[in-house]
This record gives structure tokens, C-alpha cells and sequence, in this order.
């Protein structure tokens, strides 16, 4: 009875996406606010934009990935390295960035393609288990294989200066929002087709959907495989912006972050990736300045924790409809009822 | 051959530590079905305690004990104070929850103590008696094989032979069914709770100063071969808990006495991998769960 009541909650509750845009007029307009912004502000507030551009790839893939497929991965902190790695070894060889970039995608691609693999056949904790890990162990292979990766140090990424006309944060955030906004566009026209239809259904019902002849392994491997390759391409950005990369730049919290990111905004809303994508850079900055106005180097990465996890807790239990679009499979559900 | 044995024995001291954690992970998954995933966390918050309390004292075994408190204190807390409010109809909620938890708590002990790994002292000496010229045990690992073997025991005398255990168990098997017979199913998970923080507590306090020291995130690690070993022997199973733990924990020292330390992370989670894709359901738990 309770299963029945609430299904039928979920489906009033988290209506498909609003579709009274059209995404790429959307996009348009992004584009046109991001250039005039990029033209207006001082260079560090458009340093900042380009970081919420590249968080703003991440968290619009993982969006998808968990609000619409029912997938939580805590992986894809260990993603973007892999994405920023590869850009790294690439452009230190080659110095060719935008096929840097689109390799970086491509292996992260393949990476997620391995994870996706194995994640399509688990379920809850332990899903959340196996991502945890790969994002605790993930940095640690930079000191196995310190040869390549160079240890704790890290890799410098070699770039060409900017063109003449325009200053770094500006070619920055214009890189950084051409990124996003591609991935913002392909994502909206990805998840309203069949693919999306098929995600949902996966995500709330897995026998029904099985029954309409969806392959539920495929549907989550590729959902998998399409958040993966946002993760890559947010990894290649923030090694463009920071011109380094280290393991100290993805360590689980990062992971933990783009979660409050995606939960805060509203799950599987690439509007709310959006607004956790602005939260993701907003509220360090202002922890910062709360730090500095207290003296204290203790309090300012810490304060920006600490706010993010009670944000997180917070949230989940003030609306736990905030989740109530991940649809549990029949398998757990079973398991849990019966005890 | 010498090696290979000293590997052993350090293997099954480290196995210990990772079969008490795990054993607070089993805890508190059959009695809520929620795996906590602040337990690491939980751990090192008071680790930190009761480092300051030995500090301040200069004694040792005041923090240990401190440690303990502080963990039935913050478990008993956080069942109250949150995990109670969690909508339980998605198992991913308690996830989340759990995971907010866990910045909270390294935000603050960051705020607080400062995100320097800091030494931890160990009561005993670290350094392996010689049998027949062989270097096999240290005090330390006789410590932790005697602390960790008490809290079996207690646990398992604790479930089997008292009517509390039997209350817990009830409430966590049929809490609707316990209500009705008068158990206080609401009290009985926040002693769980309570319990299990303990021991994460008491496990935390055993390896971190084996490992590199105090931290804010120094549990990382741990929390993922706990994990490991958790899933192997069967998240429902606390025998199988306690043999994954010893089995990971030697599988982790042949590797890194074999093949280095930098690999032993990779090969918790490759481990990790093989056992979710082939044996989700853990290597014991099958005939566990059917009688149990």
C-alpha cells in the first residue's frame, strides 16, 4: 500500500523537465550573458566565472546521472582527475588544446565506461561504497606511478597565451562557458529525447521499464558513460584554469561537494546544477573572506565544509522530497520492507 | 619464509582493527539498514578528543577511555539528533545524510585542531619481540588483538545472553511486532548506534598511530577495507565481518610487504570490485541470513 502511495506522490511531485524553453535559445542567451559579463568585470570575479563554467559540466552531468537515472556517484571527483591528468601528460607533449581536451573527454569516457559497468549492478550503499572508494584511492595512483604523475607535486600544463585582444580570465571563461554551455545544450537535447524517456523509467520502476523492453544495464551504463565524459571535460577546464594539476586539487570532498551541489539545486534539474554550480564557488569565496576577517588560516577552508555539510544535512531532512525522485529498485525495496 | 610470517602476524594485527570497524558498519546496518558512512569520520573526532584529554592529563589509558565515552556520546547523538529524521523510504537518503555528516565533522576538527597531520603516540612499544631469531609480535599488536577480541566477546554475550541484546535484536528484526510487545524500538537503535560508535571509536584509536597520524580525514582509508571487509563477509553477517576483516587485513599486508605500500589502496579496491561483481551478497552470509 505504502509502495503504491508512493509512487503515486513521486509522479506528482517531480513533473519531467520544464520544457517552455527552448535549450538552445537558452544557450544563446547564456552565451551573450557570459560575453558581456566577461567584458565588465573585474578579472578575479571572471576568473570565478570561468570556475563556475567548468563546475557547471560536472554538476549538469551528475545531475542527469543521479536525478534522472537514480545513480549516486561519489566517483566523479576521481573522474575529473582523470580528465585533468590526461590533459596535463597531453599538452606537456603536444600543446594542442583543443584536441587535448577532447582526448581528455575520450579516456575519461572510457574510464567511466569501466565504473559504469560495474555500478550498473549494484544498488544503493553499495554503489555509494564502491564510488567512495574509487574517489579515496583514485589520487593515491599518482604516487604509485610517480614517474608519470609526479607524486603529491603534481604536473604544470603548458599553454599557449591567450590571443592578444583578450586578457587570461577572459579567454579563461570563454573556454571554460563554451564547455559548459555545449554540455548544458547536449544534456537538455539528450534527456527530453527517448534516452531520457528510458532513464526515468529505469529510475522508477526497473521491471515496468524492462518490461517495455528497456535494457536496464544499457540505459545505466550509458547514462554513466555521459556523466563520465561531463566529469573529463570539467577535469581538462579546471587543469586549463589552475595550469596545474595535483591530487590535492580532487580529493573526496571535492566528490562530496558536486553531491550538495546537485542536491541543493533541486535533483535533476540542469537549472539546479546551475545554482550549485554558482554555490560551489559563492560560498568558499565568502568563507574566505569571513577567514580573513577573523585572522584565522584555520577557519577558511574549514568554514566552507562545514556550511556545505549542514547544508547537505539540512536539506535532506527539511525536504526529503528533495530526493524523492530516486526511485529505489524493486530488489531493495523488497529487502528493506521485510525486516 | 621469516618475512612471510612477520607479514602474517602483521597482516592479522592490522585485520583486527578492520574487523572491529567493520563490525560497527554490520552494527548498525542490520539494526537500520543505513551504512554509515560518517563512521570514519565519527572515529577521528574522537581520536582527537581523546588525544587532547591525554595531552592535558598525560595519561593515555584517561583518553582511551575518554575515546569510548565520546564515541557512545556521539553515536547515541547523531541517531537522536539525525539519522532519526531521515526519510527512510530511499536507502540513498541515509547515504546523503551521512556524507553531510562527514564535512561537518572534518570542517570542524579542521576549525578546531588545524588540518596538520599530528603524532599520535602508541601505549606499548611497536617494536616485534624476536621468536627464534624470527621478528613476529609487538606488544602493540598483542594490545590490539586483546582489545579487539573483548569487544567480540562482549558483543557477542551482549547479543546471545542478556535481555538488552535480545531487545536489540528484536527491534532490529520486527520493530513494528517489538513496539507492540513493549520494546522501546526507538531506544534500543539509539544504543545501537551508541555501540557501534564505540566500537569505531576504540578502532580508530587502535590504528591511527600505526598509520600516519591524526587527521582530519586519516579514517579515508580505513573506512574503505572496513567497507571491504564489511561486503565480504556480508553486510548482515558479524561473523563474516570479522573474518573479512582479518582476511583483508592480510591480503593488505602481503601486498604492501610484496609489491609496496603505494599499491595497497588499488588493491582494496580491486578487491572491492571482485567481491561486489561476483559475491554481493559476501562470502559467508548466505546460510547466516537464513537462519538468523
Amino acid at each position: 500500500m505504502t509502495v503504491v502511495r508512493d509512487r503515486v506522490t513521486t509522479r506528482i511531485t517531480s513533473p519531467p523537465m520544464r520544457r517552455r524553453f527552448s535549450p538552445l535559445l537558452v544557450v544563446v542567451i547564456g552565451a551573450a550573458i557570459v560575453v558581456a559579463l566577461t567584458y565588465t568585470l573585474p578579472p578575479f570575479r571572471t576568473y570565478q566565472l570561468a570556475t563556475v563554467g567548468a563546475y557547471l559540466c560536472v554538476t549538469a552531468g551528475l545531475t542527469v546521472l543521479t536525478g534522472l537515472n537514480g545513480q549516486l556517484s561519489l566517483g566523479h571527483g576521481a573522474l575529473m582527475a582523470t580528465g585533468a591528468y590526461t590533459l596535463a601528460l597531453w599538452q606537456n607533449k603536444f600543446n594542442l588544446l583543443a584536441v587535448g581536451i577532447v582526448v581528455a573527454i575520450l579516456v575519461t569516457t572510457a574510464v567511466g565506461a569501466v565504473i559504469g559497468l560495474a555500478a550498473a549492478r549494484l544498488r544503493g550503499p553499495y554503489l555509494a561504497g564502491l564510488t567512495l572508494a574509487v574517489a579515496v584511492v583514485v589520487p593515491s595512483i599518482t604516487s604509485t606511478f610517480d614517474e608519470t604523475f609526479n607524486s603529491d607535486q603534481g604536473l604544470s600544463v603548458i599553454l599557449n597565451p591567450p590571443p592578444e585582444s583578450m586578457t587570461v580570465e577572459q579567454w579563461q571563461a570563454w573556454v571554460c562557458w563554451g564547455g559548459a554551455l555545449i554540455t548544458v545544450l547536449a544534456l537538455a537535447l539528450l534527456t527530453r529525447g527517448r534516452f531520457g524517456r528510458d532513464m526515468r523509467a529505469v529510475r522508477d520502476d526497473e521491471t515496468a521499464a524492462r518490461l517495455a523492453g528497456i535494457s536496464i544495464a544499457r540505459t545505466q551504463v550509458a547514462a554513466f558513460v555521459v556523466s563520465a565524459a561531463c566529469a573529463g571535460l570539467a577535469g581538462a577546464l579546471f587543469a586549463v584554469i589552475a595550469q596545474s594539476v595535483s591530487p590535492g586539487a580532487f580529493p573526496l570532498t571535492l566528490s562530496l561537494f558536486l553531491l550538495m551541489a546537485i542536491v541543493i539545486g533541486g535533483l535533476g534539474r540542469l537549472s539546479g546544477a546551475l545554482i550549485g554550480a554558482l554555490l560551489l564557488v559563492a560560498l568558499p569565496a565568502v568563507a574566505h573572506e569571513i577567514g580573513e576577517a577573523a585572522g584565522s588560516q584555520r577557519l577558511e577552508g574549514n568554514l566552507a565544509l562545514t556550511f556545505f555539510g549542514v547544508v547537505l544535512v539540512v536539506v535532506m531532512l527539511a525536504a526529503p522530497g528533495g530526493l524523492a525522485s530516486l526511485r529505489i529498485p524493486r530488489r531493495w525495496q523488497f529487502r528493506t520492507k521485510k525486516h | 619464509m621469516d618475512r612471510f610470517l612477520f607479514l602474517t602476524f602483521d597482516g592479522l594485527s592490522r585485520g583486527a582493527v578492520y574487523a572491529a570497524f567493520a563490525l560497527a558498519l554490520v552494527l548498525i546496518w542490520r539494526a537500520t539498514r543505513i551504512v554509515n558512512f560518517a563512521q570514519g569520520a565519527m572515529a577521528v573526532a574522537t581520536a582527537y578528543v581523546a588525544y587532547s584529554v591525554a595531552d592535558a592529563t598525560g595519561s593515555y589509558w584517561l583518553g582511551f577511555v575518554v575515546a569510548l565515552v565520546a564515541g557512545l556520546l556521539l553515536g547515541a547523538g547523531v541517531e537522536r539528533v539525525v539519522m532519526r529524521f531521515v526519510d527512510h523510504s530511499s536507502p540513498l537518503n541515509g547515504v546523503v545524510v551521512a556524507l553531510g555528516l562527514v564535512l561537518i565533522i572534518q570542517g570542524v576538527l579542521g576549525m578546531i585542531y588545524g588540518n596538520e597531520f599530528r603524532p599520535a603516540t602508541a601505549p606499548f612499544s611497536r617494536d616485534a619481540f624476536e621468536i627464534g631469531g624470527v621478528a613476529l609480535l609487538s606488544r602493540y599488536d598483542l594490545f590490539v588483538f586483546a582489545a579487539v577480541g573483548a569487544v567480540v566477546v562482549l558483543l557477542t554475550l551482549l547479543f546471545t545472553r542478556t535481555p538488552t541484546g535480545l531487545r536489540m535484536r528484536a527491534a532490529a528484526f520486527a520493530p513494528d511486532v517489538s513496539r507492540l510487545l513493549g520494546v522501546p524500538v526507538g531506544g534500543m537503535l539509539t544504543l545501537g548506534w551508541a555501540l557501534a560508535a564505540a566500537v569505531g571509536s576504540l578502532a580508530g584509536m587502535l590504528v591511527i598511530p600505526t598509520e600516519l597520524g591524526l587527521h582530519p580525514t586519516a579514517m579515508d582509508i580505513v573506512f574503505i577495507s572496513a567497507f571491504t571487509a564489511a561486503v565480504l563477509g556480508g553486510l548482515d553477517s558479524p561473523i563474516g565481518s570479522v573474518l573479512g576483516g582479518l582476511l583483508v587485513g592480510l591480503l593488505l599486508s602481503y601486498i604492501s610487504g610484496y609489491l609496496g605500500a603505494t599499491v595497497a589502496p588499488m588493491a582494496v579496491l580491486a578487491l572491492l570490485v571482485v567481491v561486489l561483481l561476483s559475491r554481493p551478497d559476501g562470502l559467508f552470509s548466505r546460510s547466516k541470513a537464513r537462519t538468523a
